[in-house]
C-alpha cells in the first residue's frame, strides 16, 4: 500500500487509471484508499511547487533557528503550537543537537520576514533566542530542481 | 569513380535499418511524441557519473588491458555470481566490450565459418542478421509466434537446425516482443541442443529488465554453460547506452579467439567508461531495482491502456516494450505506423522492421515519462475512432 503513497508523493496529478496501473492495484482499490488516506489525514494535501523568481512576484524565504526552554507538562509542543499558527510559517521542525526548532518563514519582502522574527517570534515566552539565515538561493525542493535542464536532446536512433 | 565495384560486395549487399526516415520527420514535428526510441529515459545515476568525472580528474587518460580493467572484470564476475549465480573467472573469461553490440559481433566472427548458418529468432533486435552476413555466414531466420508469446519453442529450433548450423542467437528478454525464456523454456532448447556442436549466443542485455520474475541465463541450464557465449552490459540496466559498456563472458578456449578481434579491432573499451562501470557494478543494484519498478508501472499502464482501446497484446514480461497486435485495423504495420505518425504525431516502429514474422504488429517503448504514454494512448485511441469511422464510411459506399 505504501506504494501507492510513493507514486502519489512523486506526482499527485496522475489520474486514478495511472496509479491502479502503476501500483498494480484496481481503479475502485485505489478510489477508496485515496478516500481513507484524505481523511485519516495520512495524506495532508495536495500542492504544487513553484519557482517565484521566474515570476513578478518577490519571494523570501529564511530558515530561523530558535532556542526555546520546554514547558512543564507540555514539552515542546505547546510552543511549537504557538509557533506554528502563524500563517507565515511554511515548516517547522523540532531537531536534536544544538537548538530547538528550526522555523521556516516566507514573505514578500526581507522587511515582511525579519518584522515577523523581531515583532512575533522572538519575543513569545519561551523562546530564549533566534538566528535567522536568509536563503539565497533555491536548487532543489522535493527532488525537484529549480534551475531550467535543457530539454533532452535525445537523437533519434533506432535501436 | 564506380565505387560500386570496388567495395565489398557483401557489405553493399546488407540492408541498411530502414526507420532513419521516419525520424527524419519526427524531428521536424511540433509536439511529436516518440515510443520509438528503444534507449532508458533515466539519465546514468550521478554516483556513476561522478566515478567517470573523477578518472578524468586522476588523469586515468590511457588505454587499459585488451581484456578491460582487471578490477571492472572482477566486479562484473561477482555481479553475475550475485544476480545471476553465473560463475566466470575474470582473468580468462570475460573482456569488456564497446557495448553489447561489439560483443555480438565478436561472438559470430570468432564462431563463423564461411557458408556456416546461425539460426536467429525474429521478431528481434536489427543487428543479428547484418553481423553473420558480415561475418561470412548465413542467418536464418526462424519466425517466433504471438500464441507461444514470441517464445522460440524446441520444435521450431529443430526444425531449423541442419548439418551447417554453427550458432543459435538466443535474444531474450526480447526486443521487440518483450518475450522472456523462463527456465523451463530453456530446458526444452537445451535438450534440443545437448550433445549437439551448437553454440549459444545468448543477448541477455535485458536480463535486468523482467518484471515478475528473475531471469534466469541459458548458461545455467545444465550441459550449457560450455556451449554459451553470453553478452551482456549496463546500457539497459544502468542507463549508460551512451558509455558504451558491454562483456562477453563464455569458455575460455572461445574467450582467448574472442579477445584477439577486440584487440586488433578496438584495444580496449573507452577508459572512463570502465572507471564508471566499476562504480555501477559495486553501488548500482539499488538503481537497478529502482529503475525495474518505475518501468513495471508504466509497462501495467500501457498494457492496459492498449487493450481498453481494442489493441490486444500478450504480457510482456521483459525489456521495455510492448508488441500489440494491430491486424483488427485492417491497415499493414509500416502503413499504421506512418499513417498514426502523420495523423496524430506519435512515433511507434513497424513490426517488420525486426524482420519477418513482425508483420501485424507495432512496437511501442515505455522507456518514457507517464505523461507521454498517457497522451500517446489518447491519440491512440483517436487513431483508431477515426480510422474505424473511415472504414464504416468506406464500407457503406
Amino acid at each position: 500500500m505504501t506504494k501507492l503513497l510513493q507514486l502519489l508523493e512523486e506526482d499527485c496529478t496522475l489520474t486514478h487509471e495511472q496509479l491502479a496501473a502503476m501500483a498494480n492495484m484496481t481503479v475502485e482499490e485505489v478510489d477508496a484508499a485515496i478516500k481513507k488516506y484524505e481523511e485519516d489525514k495520512v495524506i495532508l494535501g495536495y500542492q504544487a511547487i513553484v519557482d517565484w523568481n521566474t515570476t513578478d512576484r518577490e519571494d523570501v524565504t529564511a530558515l530561523i533557528e530558535v532556542k526555546v526552554i520546554p514547558q512543564r507538562e507540555e514539552g515542546f509542543d505547546r510552543i511549537a503550537e504557538r509557533i506554528y499558527q502563524y500563517d507565515e510559517v511554511e515548516a517547522l521542525y523540532l531537531m536534536s543537537g544544538a537548538f530547538d526548532f528550526t522555523v521556516i518563514i516566507s514573505g514578500r519582502t526581507l522587511r515582511e520576514v525579519a518584522s515577523f522574527v523581531s515583532d512575533r517570534l522572538a519575543p513569545l515566552e519561551g523562546v530564549t533566542s533566534t538566528a535567522t539565515h536568509f536563503i539565497l538561493k533555491k536548487y532543489k525542493e522535493k527532488h525537484l530542481i529549480f534551475e531550467k535542464q535543457a530539454p533532452g536532446e535525445r537523437e533519434f536512433i533506432f535501436v | 569513380m564506380n565505387y560500386q565495384q570496388i567495395m565489398s560486395q557483401r557489405i553493399q549487399e546488407v540492408q541498411p535499418s530502414g526507420i532513419r526516415r521516419f525520424f527524419d520527420i519526427l524531428e521536424e514535428m511540433k509536439d511529436a511524441i516518440s515510443l520509438g526510441v528503444g534507449e532508458p529515459d533515466f539519465v546514468t545515476p550521478w554516483h556513476i557519473r561522478d566515478a567517470g568525472i573523477y578518472s578524468l580528474e586522476k588523469g586515468r587518460t590511457r588505454y587499459t588491458s585488451n581484456a578491460g580493467l582487471a578490477e571492472l572484470r572482477r566486479e562484473i564476475a561477482s555481479y553475475l555470481e550475485r544476480r545471476f549465480d553465473l560463475k566466470y573467472d575474470f582473468a580468462s573469461q570475460i573482456v569488456v566490450t564497446v557495448g553489447g553490440s561489439e560483443g555480438i559481433d565478436l561472438a559470430l566472427r570468432c564462431l563463423v565459418n564461411p557458408g556456416d548458418e546461425v539460426i536467429i529468432p525474429v521478431p528481434s533486435f536489427v543487428c543479428y542478421g547484418p553481423l553473420t552476413t558480415m561475418a561470412g555466414g548465413t542467418p536464418v531466420l526462424l519466425e517466433t509466434r504471438a500464441e507461444d508469446e514470441f517464445r522460440l519453442t524446441p520444435e521450431l529450433l529443430k526444425k531449423a537446425i541442419t548439418p551447417r548450423t554453427k550458432a543459435l542467437v538466443l535474444p531474450y528478454p526480447n526486443n521487440p516482443t518483450g518475450a522472456v525464456m523462463e527456465r523451463s523454456d530453456l530446458e526444452a532448447i537445451a535438450e534440443v541442443l545437448r550433445g549437439t556442436d551448437i553454440m549459444v549466443i545468448s543477448d541477455e542485455i535485458y536480463s535486468e529488465l523482467t518484471y515478475g520474475m528473475h531471469h534466469t541465463s541459458i548458461a545455467n541450464i545444465p550441459d550449457m554453460y560450455e556451449r554459451t557465449i553470453v553478452i551482456n552490459g549496463f546500457s539497459k540496466s544502468h542507463a549508460m547506452t551512451g558509455w558504451r559498456m558491454g562483456y562477453v563472458c563464455g569458455p575460455k578456449d572461445i574467450i582467448k579467439q574472442l579477445l584477439k578481434l577486440h584487440q586488433f579491432g578496438i584495444m580496449s573499451a573507452p577508459t572512463v567508461s570502465q572507471y564508471a562501470a566499476v562504480e555501477a557494478m559495486r553501488n548500482g543494484d539499488r538503481d537497478i531495482e529502482r529503475m525495474r519498478e518505475e518501468y513495471d508501472g508504466r509497462r501495467r499502464y500501457l498494457v492496459e491502456g492498449l487493450r481498453r482501446i481494442g489493441l490486444p497484446c500478450f504480457e510482456p514480461k521483459g525489456a521495455f516494450y510492448v508488441f500489440p497486435d494491430i491486424r483488427s485495423t485492417g491497415l499493414s504495420s509500416d502503413d499504421f505506423c506512418e499513417r498514426f505518425l502523420m495523423e496524430e504525431k506519435v512515433a511507434v516502429i513497424s513490426g517488420t522492421a525486426f524482420g519477418p514474422g513482425g508483420e501485424g504488429f507495432i512496437r511501442c517503448c515505455y522507456a518514457t515519462s507517464m505523461k507521454d504514454i498517457a497522451e500517446a494512448l489518447t491519440r491512440m485511441d483517436n487513431f483508431l475512432t477515426n480510422l474505424r469511422k473511415k472504414q464504416a464510411r468506406a464500407a457503406g459506399n
